[in-house]
């Protein structure tokens, strides 16, 4: 009896162990793959004409740079519409919802974040881009801007529900000393409460935007795909074409071990490097604020 | 001696149902200390918070009675909160010193009803901390992160918070029950100085703090008031058995 016990324990917890180290395994073997299929790039296309304004592939054009401009200015755009939009909920959910609306609108926003994106971009081709195409009177509403919208829309629910986490953390102590003092609502939520989240709303700008940078499908139907560079604000209105939506259209035409194929995994690459930045910078700030809690604690 | 704050009838349930007060009527006196004691959900602090309306930011199923300070209800819906709130301020348990120095910790109160003259400001600080009995020990760090001060000192530093708004009730909830001996005899020792300019109303951590600092005694049981009188006669020769019970230790 004990000696089966003891080797039930030994079994399971080898087994947790296992699962533990193939996820680090799994995410090494991926970005082994992604080296292995995308650096070939660095000695078959040179730098110059990598860092060229010109995607034409079929004619051996291999510049990157609208598309990485592509993505930022994509990126950017949700970024500016999610954060005000999606740090503003996540105050009203946590300060001044009664807790009605607040069992009502959080389970909603969760509920958001699972929508898939490709009905998300439907919806941007059928209803959002006729609308802005009109609106704006835009030559066409296939634009960067229409993708901002959309991811926008897409990156909220993950920034809400991460920084009204952050919000709901603060000790209420921290409320009251402010209210006690003869602090307003707004003046309370302003310069206390959020100045104590701040570490963990920064945390939910960052996985909003990666959120938004990595995401495909909605952006590929939506902003016209249209490999220019963007020089400008201007250029928010017209068609671009972002990295994650040219692998997801050229992947499957591609011909398997030549140059093309290679670009594709090299954008691979940097999309890796990017969102690894984001979470890292992301991570780092958390891991601050932690320290800092148990400083405060001890 | 005035009567700056009279409560009559007050009853008080939460939505949960847990914490109440029940029909508490009594009338408390300026320039005073007056100790409001009794076993952990006796209503003491629910007590405290309708005094400053802090209440309102829980949930309350019913409450009824009225609470006139000044000869004004302050329970009326149409009482200015904010202004209540600098008029009567409040000190709790745990200190909470907002994440700023504590220079900016004392003049955060000020600094929202609108006063920017630095002068000002700088001898409310002044003022605020020597009342606080802190002055010595931190003049020379003013512009450090005020969490970096020890709980005592911390717990000082919001009492020296509450003094800038220069209240005219000072409301203080077991302000030293995480506070060693010689930082409680300080806060002590600044109360004494403390009811020369304002009335001030603490819920101590222990019956012998409410015997050292008390003026007038309130014992609460239950959410009831039991019994309300001078301090030093209903703690040598209290009137209901079960006052006497509670300070002589057979329960609580």
């Amino acid at each position: 009896m004990e000696k089966s016990l003891s080797w039930r324990e030994f079994i399971i917890t080898r087994l947790i162990q296992a699962s533990g180290y193939s996820a680090i395994l799994f995410v090494a073997l991926i970005f082994f793959f992604l080296l292995r299929e995308g650096l070939p790039t660095l000695s078959e296309v040179d730098a110059s004409s990598l860092l060229n304004f010109r995607w034409y592939p079929i004619e051996s054009y291999f510049g990157i740079l609208p598309l990485i401009t592509g993505s930022l200015v994509v990126t950017l755009g949700a970024a500016l519409i999610a954060v005000p939009f999606g740090i503003g909920t996540a105050v009203y959910i946590s300060e001044i919802a009664p807790r009605w609306m607040r069992e009502i609108l959080k389970p909603l926003v969760e509920l958001l974040g699972g929508l898939p994106s490709v009905v998300l971009g439907f919806l941007g081709i059928l209803v959002l881009s006729p609308f802005l195409r009109v609106f704006l009177d835009l030559p066409t509403g296939l634009t960067a801007f229409t993708g901002s919208l959309l991811l926008g829309g897409i990156a909220v629910p993950t920034v809400v529900s991460v920084a009204e986490d952050a919000l709901d953390s603060v000790p209420r102590a921290y409320r009251e000393g402010a209210w006690a003092l003869g602090a307003t609502k707004w003046q309370t939520i302003w310069r206390v409460t959020l100045p104590a989240a701040k570490s963990g709303v920064l945390t939910a700008v960052m996985l909003g935007v990666g959120r938004a940078i990595g995401e495909t499908m909605t952006v590929m139907m939506v902003t016209g795909n249209a490999p220019v560079l963007a020089t400008s604000l201007g250029s928010l209105f017209s068609p671009v074409r972002t990295m994650t939506a040219t692998i997801a259209a050229e992947m499957g035409e591609v011909a398997n071990g030549s140059t093309h194929y290679h670009v594709l995994f090299f954008i691979g690459m940097v999309l890796f490097i990017i969102s690894l930045v984001v979470n890292v910078i992301a991570s780092s700030v958390v891991f601050r604020a932690k320290k800092r809690a148990e400083r405060i604690l001890s | 001696m005035v009567d700056k704050i009279i409560i009559e009838n007050l009853s008080l349930q939460y939505s949960d149902g847990t914490e109440s007060l029940r029909g508490v009527s009594m009338e408390i006196r300026q320039n005073a200390v007056t100790v409001l004691f009794g076993p952990a959900g006796g209503g003491k602090s629910t007590l405290l918070r309708c005094l400053n309306r802090l209440n309102d930011l829980t949930e309350v199923k019913a409450s009824s009675g009225r609470i006139l300070i000044d000869g004004e209800n302050i329970l009326d819906p149409k009482t200015d909160v904010i202004a209540l709130r600098r008029k009567v301020g409040m000190v709790f348990a745990r200190p909470v010193t907002l994440p700023m120095s504590i220079r900016e910790n004392i003049i955060y109160g000020l600094e929202l009803m609108g006063e920017k003259r630095k002068s000002k400001l700088d001898e409310a600080v002044e003022r605020s901390l020597k009342l606080s009995a802190i002055w010595d020990e931190i003049k020379d760090r003013l512009d450090e992160p005020a969490i970096a001060l020890s709980g005592g000192q911390q717990q000082r530093v919001c009492l020296a918070r509450v003094l800038a708004l220069q209240p005219e009730i000072v409301l203080l909830d077991e302000p030293t029950s995480g506070l060693d001996p010689i930082s409680t005899g300080k806060v002590e020792a600044a109360l004494l100085e403390l009811k020369k300019e304002y009335t001030v109303i603490l819920v101590p951590h222990s019956v012998q703090q409410a015997a050292r600092t008390a003026d007038h005694a309130a014992f609460f049981l239950t959410g009831e008031l039991i019994e309300y009188g001078d301090g030093k006669t209903l703690f040598t020769n209290p009137k209901q058995k079960k006052t006497e019970d509670y300070v002589m230790g057979r329960f609580g």
